[in-house]
């Protein structure tokens, strides 16, 4: 195949890509969207495969197949409470491809650079490769907190900060040794010692970071892999990887800038971790302060007799498993003409996006399923409100307490509506570590159990 | 247990210390109730309604008070008109009374209760912290009378409270001053405020001032530095030179306003006296003076207890009974108090109540026990003043770190300068091979940046997901390095294209599983 038919099959693969990105705007156009994607995917690798420099047929299929089987097996039977957890796993691959690919580059004879050419040649491998190798621990870190393998809270200890600067300084001082560094046989132990660096700094990094700034995490992950696939493209003079490195690494840049607008903070301080370690000073008076508890028997009155319901769904939902009961509870609510709707916070559950999956998975249809923008102002309208297993996302004191640890952060604003039934296995506090002031106001009653059971035993009593 | 609620004997007296809905919850509680025939008919309950609801219709009164362990009353015990002796004499020592006592007032029956032996708890004296506010039995009250009080003020006044312009003529609103702001003061201007008065409101506390703006009332203020916040979230006796200078304001308020309505009381005293004759005097014809304090003497020195008086042309309301005047409502909120006083008390939902002398209400509410008299209780240090629940809570803080736009824009072209000063450094050293793919890189990032922000919000999991399977495009590496040379590299390329390829189906696989979930509503 020749140079030039190539070129137009990745320009093809790369209008494909972005068709596959543009198509997500909504659901109707997404599935369409999807495989623009395969289709471009396959462009790709077919024309990458007739390429005048890959031969070993042999090897590269039964590889393919192979990776392309275990891919299937895995999205075929993952469920759907634990895509954080694939998503995670997947770009801890993107990094690791990239390491590898680019000690490959490096020690791959067949070519040679000269002067300037040289230096941002190994400027590139040596990106790649560092990027690579926070992606990959940082991944496998995630993965790991997201499973219940590592303990979720954040690791803090002392002197972190420093730990990294010095790391990240000592990457700078081998970088410069490798680029300077003429042989072949000189630059790999610079580039080793620093890939370790790399890989010790991703996973430290992603260790001081606790469970509920995961969905920063996730996207923040999202965003490296895609840039350790842009490097990788520059150190091959590869447009088409360059193209979607850079699709992807914007794609999480934003997820990640969304994800922080919605908590308030500042993306530098969700990286430097460690937060909901303090304890806030605000919740002092939580010994006197009253919670109203009720019945499975008077929240399915309440809901029988509401107009309007909302529900908020956080993580506790996708840890009870919920998600079908509340379907459910919807079904059955919407038979009896009471106008409920979803409101989704956009860091509800540990990625974005998680709460609408899970309720897509239930079959809830997506256009009760609004967003926080979209529903706030029909709070005060609303007859109960169903908060399940959310706890930051709806705490009023992000408004009303401006020295608290949440301040600024837009929440739902349920305690707005006629009556909140919050569903919740204890008192304990929610991440962010901050007594929530809604359960202790007149309107809200509070639903003790497991969020599943609760659910089943109000759908009993309803029926 | 069984709950017997006796009929209301006192005069006048409409109110019922249960409703048929606080019966049901009192039943699920593991309770049984009796109730004396017609004891709700005044409040609008029927027997009907409460036998439905589970409670035994008995006809005499004196099986009631025999039969129950707990008796609910809204009154103090009293000399009942039918048995001809008193109600306390037929207490006996197991049995627990629950209602209103005004201990400071009745020591007389203080004494006659603590003979028999019986446990009587009050409903007047729960104090006032958070964790209480729902059995809150004064505070319930209180907000029917100070809603009441408006009502009544309206029957005797003559005119609209409401500003009106008409064909026929302007018609000013009416003006009304509230003294104190408590919970009756509160519900008095929510009331009158919400009938179209222009509303104003006096206190000796300053930290009500905003509770009382947001009921869309103006304050008054002294202009004097003294605090009247007294324990437990009352007021206490102010200085003298503050009286006159409250003395003063009141004044030339009274030449102002048509109607005025005071509600001030400080526990265990009786009533300050705010209103004089002498203001009374100075009102317009046709105002309208309501007293809630008459019970405690009245606020207005001219007050008659229980009657509406006329001195002047002022008309002054001392009915002492404004809550049993709305029966129905005080009956249900003074019921759902009792209700969430027995569900503490009953927190094994056995139907058997338990009495603990250290929680500080329980302590506080007992007035007597096995023939003793515990009141006064032991004072709860320190108070925390109770918030009415009716306040909106008080202006909230949104956006904390919000730059001006100004200061904004500056920013935003420092960081495009830094990242121009970027391009052009490396374009000044670059080879054009580099710069033809650093053109790409970076077109492709805008492209990216705009699409991107298009995504819909519930997608961004399959967002996630398929730019995971499209970094899988890294497998393009892994194939150009598969034949290089030394078999490191190869390797190195071979599990590269393994993994990468699980990517690339694992994630598109799993975006189409996750896409096809979601569907609208049909």
């Amino acid at each position: 195949m020749s140079a030039g038919i190539i070129t137009s099959a990745y320009i093809a693969a790369s209008v494909l890509f972005i068709l596959s990105l543009g198509g997500l705007s909504n659901q109707e156009t997404a599935r369409r969207g999807n495989l623009f994607g395969i289709l471009g995917m396959a462009i790709a690798i077919v024309a990458t495969i007739f390429n005048p420099g890959v031969g070993n047929y042999a090897l590269i299929i039964i590889l393919m197949v192979s990776g392309g089987g275990i891919g299937a097996l895995v999205a075929a039977r993952v469920q759907m409470t634990a895509m954080p957890q694939l998503v995670a796993l997947l770009h801890s691959f993107v990094g690791l491809a990239a390491v590898l690919v680019g000690f490959g580059t490096f020690l791959d004879p067949t070519v040679e650079y000269f002067d300037i050419e040289k230096t941002i040649h190994s400027i590139e491998i040596y990106l790649g490769v560092l990027i690579g190798a926070v992606t990959f621990t940082g991944s496998v870190i995630a993965f790991g907190k997201l499973q219940g393998i590592i303990n979720s809270r954040p690791l803090t200890i002392p002197g972190r900060h420093l730990i990294n600067i010095a790391i990240g300084l000592a990457c700078l001082w081998f970088g410069w040794q490798f680029i300077s560094m003429a042989g072949l046989d000189a630059g790999v132990s610079p580039l080793i010692i620093a890939t370790v660096l790399a890989l010790i700094f991703g996973a430290h990094m992603v260790l001081a970071i606790g469970g509920a700034d995961m969905p920063v995490v996730i996207s923040m992950l999202n965003s490296y892999s895609g840039w350790a696939a842009a490097a990788t493209g520059f150190m091959l003079a590869n447009d088409l990887l360059i193209v979607t490195g850079a699709l992807v690494g914007s794609s999480g840049a934003i997820l990640s800038y969304i994800m922080c607008r919605a908590m308030n903070r500042r993306f530098l301080a969700v990286i430097l971790g460690g937060f909901g370690e303090s304890v806030s000073s605000s919740s002092s008076t939580t010994s006197d302060q009253q919670v109203i508890s009720i019945s499975h028997d008077e929240s399915a009155q309440l809901l029988r007799e509401a107009d309007s319901v909302v529900i908020v769904p956080g993580y506790g939902m996708a840890v009870a498993h919920a998600q079908h009961p509340v379907s459910e509870l919807t079904k059955i609510l919407r038979n009896n003409n009471t106008d409920v709707r979803f409101a989704i916070h956009p860091v509800a559950g540990r990625m974005p996006g998680h709460m609408n999956v899970l309720l897509a998975e239930a079959k809830v249809p997506y256009d009760i399923v609004l967003e926080m923008d979209e529903i706030n102002d029909d709070l005060p309208e609303t007859d109960v409100v169903l908060v399940i297993g959310a706890n930051d996302i709806v705490n009023p004191s992000a408004q009303e307490d401006p020295d608290g640890p949440i301040a600024g952060m837009p929440v739902l604003e349920v305690w707005k509506s006629n009556a909140t039934i919050v569903l919740k296995r204890s008192m304990a506090t929610g991440y962010a570590g901050v007594d929530n002031p809604l359960f202790h106001r007149d309107k809200t009653k509070m639903l003790f159990g497991d969020a599943k059971d609760s659910i089943e035993k109000v759908l009993a009593a309803l029926k | 247990m069984q709950i017997g609620i006796p009929r209301e004997i006192y005069p006048e007296e409409y109110r019922v210390a249960v409703t048929p809905e606080v019966v049901t919850h009192l039943t699920q509680l593991g309770f049984t109730v009796k109730l004396e025939t017609n004891a709700g008919r005044a409040a609008s309950f029927s027997d009907a309604a409460y036998a439905e609801s589970g409670a035994a219709i008995v006809t005499s009164s004196a099986e009631i008070w025999e039969s129950s362990d707990i008796l609910l009353k809204v009154r103090a015990p009293s000399e009942h008109p039918d048995l001809g002796l008193h109600e306390a004499s037929l207490l006996s020592p197991e049995q627990t009374l629950i209602c209103f006592i005004w201990p400071g007032q009745n020591s007389e029956l203080l004494s006659r209760l603590s003979d028999t032996g019986a446990y009587v708890l009050a409903m007047d004296a729960v104090p006032r912290i958070s964790r209480a506010q729902k059995f809150d039995a004064l505070s319930s009250m209180a907000n029917v009378a100070g809603y009441r009080a408006v009502i009544e003020s309206a029957g005797e006044f003559g005119r609209f409270f409401a500003g009106q312009i008409t064909a026929a003529g302007k018609v000013p609103p009416a003006q009304i001053l509230v003294i104190g702001a408590g919970v009756a003061g509160l519900a008095a201007l929510g009331a009158a405020g919400s009938m179209g008065a222009s509303i104003r409101a006096f206190d000796t506390r300053p930290e009500v001032k905003e509770q009382v703006e947001s009921m869309g009332a103006e304050f008054l203020m002294l202009d004097f530095a003294e605090d009247g916040s007294g324990a437990g979230g009352y007021s206490k006796t102010m200085s003298e030179e503050f009286i006159a200078a409250e003395m003063a304001l009141f004044m030339e308020q009274a030449k102002e306003v048509d109607i005025i309505i005071t509600t001030a009381l400080i526990p265990g005293k009786p009533a300050p006296l705010l209103i004089t004759a002498e203001m009374v005097d100075a009102m317009k014809d046709g105002s309208v003076i309501v007293d809630l304090a008459a019970e405690q003497g009245g606020n207005c020195e001219l007050t008659q207890p229980g009657r509406v008086t006329s001195v002047n042309g002022v008309r002054v309301i001392g009915y002492t009974d404004l809550p049993s005047r709305m029966a129905a409502q005080s009956s249900q909120l003074y019921g759902t108090n009792i209700r969430h006083f027995l569900t503490d008390i009953c927190p094994e939902k056995n139907g058997h109540i338990e009495l603990n002398m250290d929680d500080d209400v329980i302590r506080s509410m007992t007035v007597t026990r096995s023939g003793e008299i515990t009141w006064p209780p032991p004072k709860i240090e320190p108070a925390i003043p109770a918030e009415p629940s009716r306040s909106p809570p008080p202006n909230a803080v949104p956006d904390l770190v919000k730059l001006p736009d100004k200061q904004k824009n500056i920013t935003s072209l420092i960081g495009l300068g830094v990242v121009m000063a970027i391009i052009l450094g490396v374009g000044a050293v670059a080879p054009s091979s580099f710069m033809n793919h650093f053109t790409v890189f970076i077109l492709a990032i805008f492209i990216g940046w705009q699409v991107i922000w298009n995504v819909s919000p519930a997608l961004h999991t399959p967002l996630m997901s398929v730019t995971n399977a499209i970094s899988g495009i890294i497998v393009i590496g892994a194939l150009l390095k598969i034949e290089a040379g030394s078999s490191l590299v190869v390797l190195l390329a071979a599990i590269s294209l393994l993994i990468a390829s699980i990517n690339i189906s694992g994630g598109f696989l799993v975006t189409h599983r996750m896409l096809r979930m979601f569907r609208r509503d049909i």
